[in-house]
């Protein structure tokens, strides 16, 4: 960039320019976004019990293991999805609060869930909370139902 | 060292590599967590560590932020800092505040802390990254406006250059992005929507100007290379970096609940990522090549140059080997993403902010640079940790195409714990290269305590060249 043709005063142009156009296009797609949401994130079914099983989710720290929709820690499986794989309407919810009850397994050598001493309210949110999730339209993924 | 007050960048030098030192310690155990399950169960549950782990992490590279900005602000603006009593106040609120949010991360349930510091009230916690309670939250922003008080009035009464300038918009928007972690919205999606603004906008942007400032102070200085020349390739990268990055947000906006639309704008967005890192390579490179001066201390320039080279792999290369929205079906949220994450931080991150504290702390401690043999050992250092990353990355790759084989892309998927457990040989060989790092990290820190016949305090005139 020895070369006198481009000079700083350009770079710095399009420094400027170019941020500021991206910026605003960003905008627009977050604008256009927050209108298409509503037909994908079925917020209509945000009862009190599954925003107070975010809360739940959220302050137990879940994500520090788990990946929700793909995002969290890769020590232990998605969750995104964990509703329809434990057999959706058809015992879902069960399963899914047996399954925090019992633990930890205490099985030597592998990966150990801590016990969160939900209580039954508790327990019945975060299962609200990860069915809601389940349904979130995500363009089809998790590729299959192993997440 | 031009100015007295730059001195006050030492204890914030120091602090980040504490706690460095740190992160490595519980990024050991989780790496052995990851292969004996039930190691350090339950004192140390793998959700704490990793809290622990990603928190320090960031806290640390803060403290390096902030010291790097201590340090060159004011040469940069020819100017006493505004108020060195101000930042040392800053430094030991923040150290306090930090190392009390992790005390209470390891001595109480995560769920009796977030009772115990009200988050209720304003729920901030539980997301990745952002798990510290509302309060340390608020305590950051207020260390921020002051810090950010601090260096601006600095700025403002002083020479404003390039480098200043582009790192006080770095800075700034490190401050004001980290305001969305406020807005938890009870809707995942639009929570997860604005989460990423906090850490997308952060590491591939606004962090971007912070590194290619600093990157640009120390080539300016070891190399004697024409300011003019430095600062017109900083704006280049920049403008590369925010172009490419602000779209590119949308690589994590595919599997969210987001429209469809996202996977072409992060695609090809994201596909130009590379750009900015690769530019950086180009720029260090020919700086050094052109340099105008042989400074004493090799181990900055080396690195300087590590820094260009390791953020372009990592977050250019294995950024670019699962941004694509096809590829990244199959590999989100797997051990792909850990490599990467590994290997970015550490090349455009870790490495800038050791880059600042080669340069500087010989400075700081009044040598232009350390002994011969303290050099010595810090590039041992440097290799060690630096290889290292590399096979941490490599056998974390392994392990996650493994994984996407096995459990995604396959007629027959596996369940999650079946394919871990298939792919345990690489984590147990991620923990050996993890070890070999953290015997690269002890090396660094004996660097520091090496004496030897250690070149004199800068000659007069020779700083003046710039």
């Amino acid at each position: 960039m020895s070369s006198e043709i481009f000079t700083k005063s350009m770079a710095r142009n399009i420094y400027y320019g170019g941020s500021l156009f991206f910026i605003l296009l960003f905008l627009a797609l977050t604008f256009d976004t927050s209108r298409a949401l509503p037909n994908r994130d079925h917020r209509e079914n945000l009862t009190p019990e599954v925003i107070k099983g975010k809360a739940v989710w959220e302050e137990n720290n879940c994500i520090g293991c788990h990946t929700l929709l793909g995002e969290g820690a890769y020590y232990a499986p998605e969750l995104g999805n964990v509703y329809l794989r434990r057999g959706g309407d058809q015992g879902g919810t069960d399963f899914i609060k047996a399954w925090i009850k019992a633990m930890p397994t205490g099985a030597p050598g592998r990966r150990q869930m801590p016990q969160f001493n939900l209580t039954d309210e508790e327990l019945d949110a975060i299962t609200a909370f990860l069915k809601w999730t389940s349904q979130i339209n995500t363009a089809n993924w998790p590729p299959n139902r192993e997440g | 060292m031009q100015y007295s007050s730059q001195a006050v960048a030492k204890p914030y030098f120091i602090a980040a590599i504490g706690l460095f030192v740190g992160q490595i310690l519980f990024g050991l155990i989780m790496g052995l967590q990851y292969v004996v399950g039930d190691f350090l169960f339950p004192a140390i549950p793998f959700n704490i560590a990793r809290m622990v782990h990603t928190n320090l992490l960031i806290v640390w590279v803060l403290f390096g932020f902030m010291g790097a900005a201590y340090y060159l602000i004011p040469e940069e603006a020819e100017k006493e800092l505004h108020s060195p009593l101000l930042a040392i106040v800053l430094f030991w609120t923040f150290l306090i505040a930090g190392v009390l949010t992790i005390l209470g991360y390891l001595l109480m349930s995560y769920a009796k802390l977030a009772a115990f510091t009200g988050n209720s009230f304003l729920p901030t916690m539980g997301r990745e990254f952002l798990e510290q309670p509302t309060i340390t939250k608020i305590g950051i922003v207020i260390v921020a406006l002051g810090f950010i008080y601090n260096v601006g009035m600095t700025v403002l009464q002083g020479r404003k250059t390039v480098v200043n300038l582009v790192l006080m918009t770095g800075l700034i928007g490190l401050a004001v992005m980290f305001l969305f972690s406020f807005y938890n919205p009870s809707n995942l999606v639009l929570d997860k929507y604005y989460w990423w603004w906090v850490v997308h906008l952060w590491v591939e942007g606004v962090w971007e100007l912070i590194l290619g400032s600093i990157l640009a102070f120390v080539l300016i200085k070891i190399t004697g290379v024409d300011r003019e020349v430095i600062e017109k390739w900083l704006y280049v990268i920049i403008a590369m970096a925010l172009i490419t990055g602000i779209i590119g947000t949308g690589h994590h906006y595919y599997w969210i609940g987001t429209p469809e639309y996202w996977q072409w704008w992060g695609s090809v967005f994201s596909a130009l990522e590379p750009l900015p890192f690769f530019l950086m390579t180009v720029f260090a490179f020919n700086m050094v090549n052109r340099r105008r001066r042989e400074h004493p201390n090799k181990a900055a320039t080396l690195w300087a140059l590590g820094t260009a080279v390791m953020a372009f792999l990592g977050a250019g290369v294995w950024g670019f080997l699962h941004t694509l929205a096809p590829i990244n079906y199959y590999t989100h949220g797997t051990q792909i993403t850990a490599a990467h994450g590994h290997m970015a931080f550490y090349g455009a991150y870790v490495m800038i902010v050791l880059t600042i504290i080669s340069y500087a702390m010989p400075l700081l401690r009044g040598r232009a640079a350390n002994s011969n043999k303290a050099q010595v050992l810090e590039m041992w250092s440097f290799w060690l940790m630096s290889i290292a990353m590399v096979f941490i990355t490599l056998f974390l790759t392994a392990a996650g195409i493994l994984q996407v084989y096995l459990q995604r892309a396959t007629d027959t998927p596996l369940a999650f714990m079946a394919v871990q457990e298939k792919v345990a040989l690489f984590y147990w060989l991620r923990e050996t290269a993890g070890l070999v790092f953290f015997i690269g990290l002890v090396i660094y820190l004996i660097s520091f305590f090496v004496t030897g016949e250690q070149k004199l305090a800068v000659p007069a005139g020779a700083t003046a060249m710039n």
